[in-house]
């Protein structure tokens, strides 16, 4: 019997900054390799030199630099018609929620060069931002904590009163502050405004233990996949260096009424804090896939390769089982690269 | 006391909450007794074969019996 070739794809990724820190950008490049349906070729679009997977080749066949979010569309639309000239790109999977914004933007002038996506649209991206959180909760019948957008260091008063402490400063985009003592609250405040701009956000604090579900959404309101995970270790940013696949019905149902209520298309992350007595409360929700995204296709559901399906126009059904008590385990491991390596992305932004 | 249906156990005493991902390390003793319920025997025959086998006094069984349930129920392992 005649072996059945594979579609050739060629598929770019952002977020290559597999550091302590880390973007998804690597874990879906590993995620996409491990389809059975495609013959990948994997292209990561990087913003600075010393992200990691630029220089994993076994993953990433070849990387450009891109703009920076901040230089807007025109700027980053035409380095990826460059980009596209010589790749002949069929799917951007954008990994930053900074960046998201532009690509969204941009999603039709993407496609009109034949080059697909599959991303939330500008409403569904705002409705679940930081900003509008509580709102979106107390409309759809979720939990989520009471939280004050702030702009001034003094209205911090303000949110201690309603709050009192421990109270959560956070940034605009990313990290998460503690804080216990207003000084503390006005040191977060500096901190976050000075590195991710405003507003802050300030939240109420919530204790419990911390669950995070990588979901997909086909835009239809069907959920393809829901994966819950425990954090079971927790580097001193609050990301997770070890967490462990979960069996419960009623986080993926959450998950699932989630994408019901918001039509959610392409890959995103419910951050949630379930308290002693069992309530999920909705902390954050990212517009993308987690870090963490490679346990997905370890635990038996490969979200990236299913976005991708979706996204060349397959219909996926959703996925019904997945391994309960699958661990993933972070480690760091140190490169080594050659001066001309590093000479050719940071010269010519391409390698 | 019932423990919870989806709740993984293995011969050398390793306890696994797929519901929270928690997971113990139980003793000997601890890893006869959770085997015993798995099995679905009620308290009163685990009990008794545990007197059966072992040297211990009845009130001092039930102390630890209700020691050890009481562990399972705040770790939320046991079926209310």
């Amino acid at each position: 019997m005649a072996k059945v070739k594979k579609k050739h794809i060629t598929v770019a990724v952002t977020g290559l900054n597999a550091i302590d820190s880390p973007g998804p950008g690597v874990a879906v490049a590993r995620a996409l390799r491990e389809s059975k349906d495609f013959d990948i070729k994997i292209i990561g679009l990087a913003y600075e030199s010393l992200e990691p997977g630029i220089y994993m080749h076994d993953l990433i066949s070849k990387t450009y630099q891109i703009p920076y979010p901040s230089a807007g569309t025109d700027a980053l639309l035409k380095r990826i018609e460059y980009i596209n000239g010589i790749e002949k790109l069929d799917l951007i999977i954008p990994n930053f929620d900074a960046e998201l914004y532009n690509f969204i933007k941009m999603s039709v002038s993407l496609q009109k060069m034949g080059i697909a996506t599959f991303m939330p649209n500008q409403e569904q991206f705002d409705a679940r931002d930081k900003v509008n959180l509580y709102r979106f909760g107390e409309r759809n019948g979720f939990l989520v904590p009471k939280d004050k957008t702030i702009y001034k260091v003094e209205e911090l008063n303000l949110c201690v009163e309603a709050f009192g402490f421990p109270l959560v400063v956070k940034g605009k985009y990313y990290e998460a502050i503690v804080a216990h003592t207003l000084e503390q609250a006005q040191k977060g405040f500096h901190k976050l405004s000075a590195k991710w701009g405003f507003p802050i956000i300030v939240q109420q604090f919530i204790s419990g233990t911390e669950i995070n579900i990588a979901a997909l959404g086909d835009g239809k309101g069907n959920a393809i996949s829901v994966i819950p995970m425990r954090k079971l270790y927790i580097t001193d940013k609050g990301k997770a260096w070890a967490g462990i696949t979960l069996e419960d019905k009623s986080l993926i149902e959450l998950a699932q009424r989630f994408v019901k209520v918001t039509e959610w298309k392409g890959g995103f992350e419910l951050e949630l804090m379930r308290t002693m007595d069992g309530k999920p409360y909705i902390m954050e929700i990212n517009p993308r896939f987690p870090a963490w995204i490679y346990l997905t296709a370890g635990a038996g559901q490969n979200q990236p390769a299913a976005l991708a399906k979706m996204a060349l126009g397959e219909t996926v059904k959703p996925y019904m089982d997945y391994a309960v008590g699958k661990l993933f385990i972070r480690y760091s491991w140190d490169m080594i690269v050659d001066i001309n390596a590093f000479q050719q992305i940071s010269a010519f932004g391409e390698l | 006391m019932k423990l919870k249906k989806n709740i993984a156990s293995s011969e050398n005493g390793f306890v696994f909450n797929p519901s929270t991902g928690d997971s113990y390390s139980l003793n000997e003793m601890a890893t006869e007794i959770m085997l015993m319920m798995k099995e679905n025997k009620s308290s009163e025959e685990i009990k008794t074969d545990i007197l059966a086998r072992y040297e211990v006094d009845k009130h001092q069984l039930e102390r630890d019996w209700d020691d050890y349930m009481s562990q399972l129920k705040e770790n939320n392992l046991l079926e209310f």
